[in-house]
């Protein structure tokens, strides 16, 4: 065993034999993209891979604020229609050149992608696209729409040549695959790797590498192998244990950024039993949930610094509600409430739990950064607290399917989870609308509510906001609504995801919040 | 693991000359067990191991279980910590702040438990399935035996990975899980070997003398059939426990918190690169000296057990 | 011989129509693909459309009804993941597995034969016993912890071989492989080790039981008193006999490698089948499960059944057995 730690700290010294071709950048990927279709599958690998190929109206930058892309500018001329200026002289990779055309085929196809498991209908809804010129288009709602830029700057944006009539096989084979952006796709090798090389007639600033190499290596160890054995340039989602020793290498170079991605757990509110919440001897008790004071005793109960210290290993953020400081909409006031076994007892024994309860806390294994592990932690400090808590960690694609409507007439199943939620507008009304508004399926709103919190003032201020065009004043009921939500504990906050690339020596990346990888960013010391 | 399956395939392809006609007294095999001292070693470190695993809530200094008892706060610290409940971690911890040694005792017992209760529950129907098709011959012996050809014609890995994503974690399901992947062994193994005795005089007598069918196959029979079943449990229990690890590291198969020894070198693998080597290594150590040990015994049994490999 | 395939032929269908239906209703109950496919901001109208294009929204017997229709076409249903067809993304990864299993099946004959020989003939030498417990060893060792012992020792701390993944490819003879580049041979060798290990020491202990086992026998003796040299006995007449049994349980064992890919290649990023499954197991993308539980029946059916032929064709002994039978 000595050996072997010797053997570990060797390790460090051999890295890199072999250092890349000068301007080929390879780059290890966490999750496989599923098609190189912008329009299949509206889930972040995808979306930031073909990010290299195609383009959107509206770009965004590292912090998901708003930056001109293939549209130079863009304003509100009515209360509900907004005018784009087009970027002029922008080609294709064919060479043809970039039209409103385009741009209205590509709002009519996003949404209708055969077998798509995941469409961009969501992005595209009750919007209706004219043009006004080849260079202006003008896009209309039905109400007002204040958060309509954010909606735009999602759709990528594809060739009506080459798109019309074309499947998601046809890009996959590279045949459609023909966008506006500074990397040309050349091949897609499933399950293994995908190529692209530079456009050396992109509009913008010229991409520095000439080829980029993606590989996808899911398992978090091999990803870092790949790296400090020179496979890879780069790596994305480096794995919480790793970053401690990665820190200290003076060939690996790490980039962090904090997400817009919050974990926190979820209780049930609506029902008066709920099944994963017992009494001491097991027998039916009434829902401890209901009670505001169990709520926050959890709140008290769970020690943040230690989770975001022992099982992040320093990378993450302890969180006091819904997005980290910066962001559009937030609440100035909100801190994350401070560990207090004493006063969560007090509070359990307020609300008639004195013996405590017992409770199973379900979570993914696999989804987010530790998920299990950060849950496990949970309930240790909650057994410590009283409450008996054991875990189940499951499978994502089982977790997601059951608690969201595992239950009776496809209500959520579980009493308490760990979820995670990032706001995909980058703004505070993506988390609060989904999250804490009360489940409606005509409306739309409570689309995440898993713990079918309903309050009524939260709702009505929500939707007060989402008619508000005015900034200032949006921005200020976004604030009322999450600071209400989370007095009344409708969630228990935990922490703000940070993201960690690693690079060899010498390359840097700006870390961005919606934890997109993208080679234009990656620069070279 | 595989080695022993096709061992066990050649055997029972001559069933005739195999395993057959074992009527060494106890004290015999005893002394020719004893004859190899790599086996006389395999044995004790088996038996070492067992007490361990049964002695575990006596043993380890903690319940890994018992979340009341793990510290997030005490999570991956190096063997020979001392902890915050004030008592050395001799092994170090693992991620979820678990005390490495109390978690291999622990971990210990599930891999023993899942490799000999699958054994044996696969042993019960193996020799009743094996028996059924010896005794009664024909059709009925053509459908099973054509059943367990099926069985053992596909990958033992794959069915039981898929089969353990339908019925979901935990031990029981595990254990379901590697019966219907290894039931068909011993099933092979019985038939073989009962065929052979049936052909024998004693056999013959009995049945002259009138004995029910019952008392021939269960009095008669099955003492001649347990040499090399034994032979075949002793070496599935192996291949079982390396099974139960490789599912758990696949991320089917057992819950976190109450890790096998798979499961705690899978939760370790994470740590491996970032020098904490103790998590994912040490339980592998263990988990190998525990397969090398029973496979060594089961080795020597089968020598012994085996007349036509005597030296 | 006619009526005898044609009976494998019916176990098969059999087989597959059982294991079809066990996964496709087992699959459907542990839960649907759906929450992890769509993008977590769609709306509750969104996912329900999704789970329409996906064809979720029947009952499942009617998904059923409507799998074996295809299947009976030979279309085995679209990945819910990948959008194309199942066997498409399926046979797309196929060679990557074939490669590796074959790399193994190679590294397995030339390392385990020459040893096994060796332990038979001069079975009290030092060495022996040491190839014998290299043997126990070797197939002691559980596969994922060895993979991952090799990642560390060969890849990270020595750097001489790359970690994960495939290497480039190049074609030839209408094969295309990564074992005919330099560089792709640097991806293949330590995937297939990991893999090959159980059936190296399998190849030794039974090449070295067969040499003992034939060493006695009095073929041999007459070849030694008609005055042969000891290595013409060795490699024509021991050689030959020992062969049989080896060639015939690999022969089986292929089928198993590639069964057991599935942790090589989740440990070593191989992009084969093995590591799709998983993929599909995670994601409960149920058209490919199946799909990959289908073509592994048949490959199992058809190696067994060449196995079958090649053994009778090999062996006099069962041939004349099986006229007689």
């Amino acid at each position: 065993m000595v050996f072997l730690r010797a053997l570990a700290i060797a390790a460090g010294m051999v890295l890199f034999a072999t250092a890349s071709s000068s301007q080929e950048l390879k780059i290890g990927l966490s999750a496989e993209p599923s098609a190189m279709d912008p329009h299949y599958h509206n889930l972040t690998p995808n979306n930031s891979l073909l990010s290299h190929v195609f383009e959107r109206l509206i770009a965004t930058d590292e912090k998901q604020r708003l930056l001109p892309g293939l549209a130079e500018s863009w304003k509100v001329v009515g209360d509900t229609v907004w005018e784009f200026k087009l970027r002029q002289n922008v080609k294709w990779h064919d060479g043809s050149p970039f039209t409103a055309d385009d741009v209205i085929f590509t709002f009519q196809r996003a949404p209708n992608v055969p077998n798509s498991p995941s469409s961009f209908a969501g992005g595209v809804k009750g919007k209706t696209v004219t043009k006004v010129d080849d260079h202006t288009i003008r896009i209309s709602t039905e109400a007002v729409a204040p958060t309509l830029p954010n909606d735009v700057a999602t759709i990528m944006i594809v060739s009506k040549k080459h798109g019309e009539g074309a499947k998601t096989e046809d890009y996959n084979s590279g045949k459609a695959a023909i966008g506006t952006g500074p990397y040309k796709f050349t091949k897609f090798t499933p399950g293994d790797r995908i190529e692209f090389e530079r456009n050396d007639a992109y509009w913008g600033a010229k991409p520095k590498w000439t080829k980029l190499l993606f590989k996808p290596i899911p398992a978090g160890p091999a990803r870092v192998a790949a790296l400090l054995a020179g496979d890879v340039d780069m790596i994305e989602d480096t794995p919480t244990a790793d970053i401690e020793r990665l820190k200290k290498d003076p060939k690996v170079q790490l980039s962090q950024g904090i997400s817009n991605r919050l974990i926190y757990l979820f209780v049930d509110h609506a029902r008066d039993v709920t099944p994963f919440a017992k009494a001491k001897d097991g027998a039916e008790t009434k829902n401890p949930f209901k009670d505001k004071r169990v709520r926050q005793a959890v709140n008290k109960a769970i020690n943040r610094d230690a989770i975001v210290a022992r099982v992040m290993e320093g990378v993450a953020v302890p969180a006091g509600q819904f997005l980290p400081d910066g962001y559009f909409g937030i609440s100035d006031k909100l801190k994350p409430v401070a560990f207090d076994a004493a006063g969560a007892k007090k509070l359990l024994e307020e609300a008639g739990f004195a013996n405590g309860f017992k409770l199973t806390l379900h979570t993914p294994n696999g989804r987010y950064i530790n998920d299990a592990k950060i849950a496990e932690a949970v309930a240790q400090m909650l057994t410590r607290a009283g409450i008996e808590t054991s875990l189940e960690a499951l499978q994502p694609s089982v977790f997601f399917t059951r608690a969201s409507q595992g239950g009776p007439n496809n209500t959520p199943e579980f009493s308490f989870i760990l979820v995670g939620w990032s706001s995909g507008t980058g703004e505070n009304s993506g988390s609060l609308v989904p999250l804490v508004n009360t489940f409606d399926r005509a409306k739309g709103t409570g689309t995440a509510n898993r713990g079918r919190y309903s309050n009524p003032e939260v709702d009505q201020i929500s939707a007060e906001a989402l008619r508000t065009n005015d900034d200032t004043k949006r921005a200020a009921l976004l604030a009322k609504a999450t600071e209400i939500a989370i007095e009344d504990v409708a969630l228990i906050p935990l922490h703000y995801q940070v993201n960690t690339w690693a690079a060899r020596k010498g390359l840097s990346y700006k870390a961005r919040s919606d934890e997109f990888t993208l080679a234009t960013d990656v620069t070279e010391k | 693991m595989s080695l022993t399956d096709s061992d066990a395939k050649i055997d029972a392809r001559e069933p005739a000359t195999s395993l057959a006609a074992v009527e060494t007294p106890f004290s015999r095999f005893v002394a020719d067990y004893f004859e190899s001292r790599i086996a006389t070693g395999a044995l004790a470190v088996l038996v070492l191991i067992i007490c361990l695993a049964l002695l575990a809530p006596l043993l380890a200094p903690q319940n890994p279980y018992n979340l009341a008892e793990v510290d997030v706060l005490d999570s991956r610290l190096p063997p020979a910590s001392v902890g915050m409940a004030g008592y050395t971690y001799w092994l170090g911890t693992d991620g979820a702040g678990r005390d490495l040694l109390s978690a291999i005792l622990y971990g210990l017992r599930i891999s023993l438990l899942v490799g000999v209760a699958s054994c044996l529950i696969a042993t019960v129907i193996g020799a009743v399935i094996g028996l059924t098709a010896a005794y009664a011959g024909g059709r009925v012996e053509n459908l099973l035996m054509r059943l367990v050809d099926l069985q053992l014609s596909l990958p033992a890995i794959l069915i039981a990975l898929i089969l353990i994503a339908m019925l979901g974690k935990g031990v029981d399901k595990v254990i379901i899980a590697l019966v219907t992947v290894q039931w068909a062994y011993y099933a092979r193994t019985v038939r073989g070997t009962a065929l052979a005795e049936l052909n024998k005089e004693y056999v013959e007598a009995a049945r002259c003398l009138g004995f029910s069918h019952t008392r021939i196959v269960f009095k008669q029979i099955l003492p001649n059939c347990l040499p090399p079943l034994i032979v075949v449990a002793t070496i599935q229990a192996a291949h079982a426990i390396a099974l139960e690890a490789t599912l758990s590291f696949l991320g089917v198969g057992l819950p976190r918190t109450e890790p096998s020894l798979g499961l705690l070198i899978s939760n370790g693998f994470e740590y491996m690169l970032s020098g904490k080597y103790w998590i994912s290594f040490i339980p592998g150590v263990v988990l190998l000296i525990t397969i090398m040990a029973i496979n060594l015994v089961g080795d020597q049994l089968r020598d012994v057990l085996n007349p036509r490999l005597k030296r | 011989m006619t009526a005898y395939l044609l009976r494998r032929l019916m176990q098969t269908a059999v087989v597959v129509m059982v294991m079809s239906v066990i996964v496709f209703f087992g699959v459907h109950v542990i839960g649907d693909p759906v929450w992890l496919l769509v993008n977590p901001q769609m709306d509750q109208r969104d996912i329900e459309a999704a789970v329409r294009a996906l064809g979720l929204d029947r009952p499942i017997w009617e998904q059923y009804v409507y799998f074996v229709r295809g299947a009976l076409q030979g279309d085995l249903g679209r990945s819910f993941i990948f959008g194309e067809p199942a066997l498409t993304v399926i046979v797309q990864r196929m060679p990557a597995t074939l490669e590796l299993a074959v790399a193994a099946l190679v590294m397995a004959i030339v390392i385990g034969i020459p040893l096994g020989l060796y332990a038979g003939l001069k079975p009290q030498h030092a060495l022996s016993k040491i190839i014998m417990a290299g043997s126990i060893v070797g197939f002691s060792l559980p596969t994922f912890w060895v993979g991952l012992m090799l990642i560390m020792v060969f890849a990270v701390m020595l750097g001489w071989l790359p970690s994960t993944g495939r290497g480039p490819t190049a074609t030839y003879f209408g094969i295309t492989s990564s074992a005919f580049t330099l560089e792709g041979l640097r991806y293949l060798f330590l995937p297939a080790l990991n893999l090959a290990l159980l059936k190296i020491s399998l190849v030794i202990r039974l090449t070295r039981a067969g040499a003992r086992e034939s060493l006695q026998q009095d073929y041999i003796k007459f070849a030694r008193a008609k005055g042969l040299t000891h290595g013409r006995i060795v490699r024509v007449h021991l050689l030959k006999n020992i062969l049989i049994p080896v060639v015939t349980v690999l022969g089986l064992e292929f089928g198993n490698l590639i069964a057991f890919s599935v942790v090589t290649e989740t440990i070593f990023a191989w992009p084969g089948m093995g590591k799709l499954l998983i993929g599909a197991i995670q994601t409960l993308d149920r058209p490919v499960i199946v799909a990959h539980l289908i073509i592994i029946v048949l490959l199992f059916v058809v190696i067994n059944l060449v196995v079958d032929v090649l053994y009778t064709v090999l062996d006099p002994r069962v041939r004349v057995a099986r006229q007689t039978a």
